[in-house]
């Protein structure tokens, strides 16, 4: 049953570690429908680690708290699960993977979650109407989904890729892993806006960068600062503005001075 | 399977006299074959008996064991017999809904009402090698039995001085055979040991094409013993594609030689696909006898169980300004076992050669194992002659990336296994073959329990 205004997520005092190193040290995030939120952060403070136990990569012990995805447990779920629900992880490092059609992968994956929602499978013919819709608004060329998923694209290439699979997968909730990293001005600005157009009332996304000028496109509700495995501060878009001018280690100071 | 452990126990000495009781049988009762084969069926046998059976002590059999082979009783099978074959049951076979000729063959012998070969051009040959013998063909005794060696090859030498029938083929200068032809080999025999020596000898003379299918099937699960040879002679600027399918029981033994004899300028391209039998093992071996030569050697073998699939390779690079490559891929599940061996050999007059090897290996299981070995013999100074091996599992990253789009994690894994065997299968030139064949090892891997149990 879902109630008026249900956080889509919920992070609830998350712990979480990798071969008894920890990294994350007791994140909390709430995230509503029709929200942006942006991560940023120092390399190494744990915001990858985050997407990818949002998105059910195994090696992660959780040892303590809990995520909420519509108020169902969310690490309990397989990773596919996941994604059928609704959850869409844009990686930071796109995976090659040669010899599976980039066409043949994405209509599994589309009708996988179709499926999961109740809806009817797409044929060759009515998955390609949809998918050049969508190729548009990324302005990708054609051939893109002739060859193997990822292989031999240009990293940029590889970025469009996954806002590409996001606009055809139409998650609810969607984590962008530094997608803006590795992408020209212009590449940049389409697919911002690319991001922007899939944006509505009724789902969410979750931003990491580690640059402001994406969020002068992608315009965030919030923006946290993770730190030691903690988000740290949390602010609008003038705390991105701010980061910039003075570095983490002001605020980090600041924000020990103010503890 | 109806015989027991008490054939297991025959000592040395008296199968070797089954072979000979064998051999003179079958001596006075082929009346009519040409003069000229029987001095090479009895060297042969000479040879045969003279070397016996390969032991892991061989260098080129290390990794395969025979002996299981030889336990088996020895039982040609030695005449034809339908043998309650249908068309029915023929056509469900791979590969039979291809248009072009088909020759059936049912344990070894040549089932001409089953067959269909199509009007060919004038002076092309597409036909049983036993009816061929009959009516004398000149390309017989120049090539049969002329090129695949005997000497220290057990398993061709019995070839050789048992065959009864095959195919032959031979397409004159200058023309094209312009559908695959398909030479299906059906083993319907429930007797342990019930062997089958196919020969094949196909001639593509100067400037000819030929498309050509093999493929090794069977009705019974039974302990069988197929030892194929096929020989190719190519001309000048011949295009030959080859292609073998392996399919026999779990139960059955399969060795097949491939020879391979390329004219100047010759393209040649050879595919072997083995999914069946416990053990096979096949002997390829190519000599590159002009300058200019393409040779293309692909390989996949899925394995599960106990199967062990064994592919070994020599190129023989005799002319200058010739290139060879081999691209072998296996897939093994269960216990099984997969055993590569590629030897490169490079004469001194063959400079500029350009030689390519890989071997990789899935492995789908912890209890599965894969033996690799190169082995680059080079004599010339000017060449370029690279090798490469990799075993190794499922990339985990992958897995992740297609599940955290949708895709379970069976799908996942069945779609890389399916892209790690579609880097052989994309190959195959012939498209309707190309197409079947991709088909057929999807089939193949949706059927696989132990990819579906993942981990
Ligand atoms: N599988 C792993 N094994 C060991 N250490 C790991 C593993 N994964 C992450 N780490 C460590 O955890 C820490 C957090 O890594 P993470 O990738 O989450 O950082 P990040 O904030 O995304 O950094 P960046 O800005 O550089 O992308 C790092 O110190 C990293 O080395
Ligand atoms: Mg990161």
């Amino acid at each position: 049953m879902k109630l008026l205004n249900q956080p889509i997520l919920e992070i609830k005092d998350l712990h979480a570690g990798v071969e008894g190193k920890k990294i994350l040290q007791g994140v909390n995030l709430v995230i509503r429908p029709g929200e942006v939120h942006a991560i940023m952060g120092p390399n190494g403070s744990g915001k990858s680690t985050l997407a990818a136990i949002l998105a059910g990569r195994e090696g992660y012990d959780v040892t303590a708290g809990e995520v909420l995805y519509e108020g169902k447990d969310l690490l309990e779920l397989d990773p596919e699960i996941r994604a059928r629900e609704g959850v869409f992880l844009a990686f930071q490092y796109p995976v090659e993977i040669p010899g599976v059609n980039s066409t043949y992968f994405l209509k599994a994956a589309l009708n996988e979650v179709r499926k999961h929602r109740g809806l009817t499978e797409l044929d060759a013919v009515e998955f390609l109407a949809l998918v050049k819709e969508k190729m548009k608004i990324l302005a990708l060329r054609e051939d893109f989904l002739k060859r193997p998923v990822n292989e031999g694209f240009s990293g940029g290439e590889k970025k469009r890729n996954e806002i590409f699979q996001m606009a055809v997968l139409e998650p609810k909730l969607a984590v962008l892993d530094e997608t803006d990293s590795g992408l020209d001005i212009d590449a940049l600005r389409i697919v911002a806006e690319g991001v922007n157009k899939l944006k509505h009332a009724d789902n969410a996304q979750l931003v990491i960068t580690h640059y402001q000028r994406l969020l002068d496109y992608i315009i965030p509700d919030f923006v946290h600062v993770l730190a030691d495995g903690r988000i740290a501060r949390t602010g609008d878009r003038k705390l991105a503005l701010e980061l910039e001018e003075k570095g983490y280690d002001w605020l980090l100071k600041h924000e020990l001075a103010s503890a | 399977m109806i015989e027991t452990i008490t054939d297991q126990k025959v000592a040395a000495g008296e199968k070797a006299d089954q072979y000979v009781a064998e051999f003179e049988r079958q001596k006075r009762t082929d009346t009519k074959s040409p003069s000229w084969l029987a001095p090479l069926r009895r060297a042969a046998f000479t040879s045969f008996s003279e070397f016996g059976f390969p032991t892991l002590q061989d260098e080129d059999w290390r990794f395969t064991n025979v002996a299981p082979i030889l336990k088996l009783p020895f039982r040609p099978v030695s005449t034809h017999s339908r043998d309650g074959l249908t068309l029915e049951t023929l056509n469900q076979f791979p590969f039979t809904g291809l248009r072009g000729s088909r020759l059936i063959f049912v344990n070894g012998h040549f089932s001409p009402e089953l067959s269909v070969i199509q009007p060919q051009p004038k002076g092309v040959v597409i036909a049983s090698l036993a009816a061929e013998l009959m009516n004398g063909h000149g390309a017989l005794e120049q090539h049969l039995a002329r090129h695949a060696r005997t000497a220290g090859n057990a398993f061709t030498a019995l070839n050789t001085a048992f065959f009864h029938d095959g195919a032959f083929i031979y397409v004159p200068a200058g023309m094209t055979v312009e559908s695959p032809v398909h030479l299906l080999f059906v083993s319907t025999a429930t007797e342990t040991g019930a062997t089958a020596h196919p020969r094949n000898l196909i001639v593509a003379e100067r400037g000819s094409a030929l498309t050509l299918l093999e493929s090794y099937v069977r009705v019974t699960d039974a302990a069988t013993f197929t030892n194929t040879v096929t020989e190719f002679v190519l001309g000048e600027n011949a295009h030959v594609e080859h292609c073998k399918f392996q399919d026999e029981s779990t139960d059955a033994y399969h060795i097949a030689a491939l020879h391979m004899q390329l004219g100047r300028s010759a393209n040649f391209i050879s595919h072997s696909i083995a999914t069946g039998a416990k053990l096979s093992r096949n002997n390829i071996t190519t000599i590159l006898d002009g300058e200019g030569i393409e040779c293309v050697l692909n390989g996949l073998y899925l394995t599960r169980g106990d199967q062990l699939a064994d592919h070994h390779m020599v190129v023989e690079h005799v002319q200058p300004r010739c290139n060879s490559h081999e691209y072998f891929n296996g897939i093994l599940d269960g216990r099984s076992k997969g055993v590569f061996h590629g030897r490169i050999l490079v004469r001194p007059d063959a400079q500029k050669t350009d030689a390519k090897q890989t071997n990789k290996n899935l492995l789908l299981s912890d209890d599965a194992t894969a033996d690799t070995k190169p082995q680059l013999e080079i004599y010339a100074d000017d060449v370029k002659c690279t090798h490469g091996a990799t075993i190794g599992q499922l990339n985990e990253q992958s897995i992740f990336y297609l599940r955290a789009r949708g895709i379970g994690l069976e799908k996942a894994r069945r779609m890389l296994i399916h892209a790690f065997a579609g880097e052989i299968i994309d190959r195959i030139r012939c498209e309707p073959l190309r197409e079947e064949m991709d088909k057929l090892v999807w089939e193949r891997l949706e059927q696989s329990e132990v990819v579906a149990v993942g981990h």
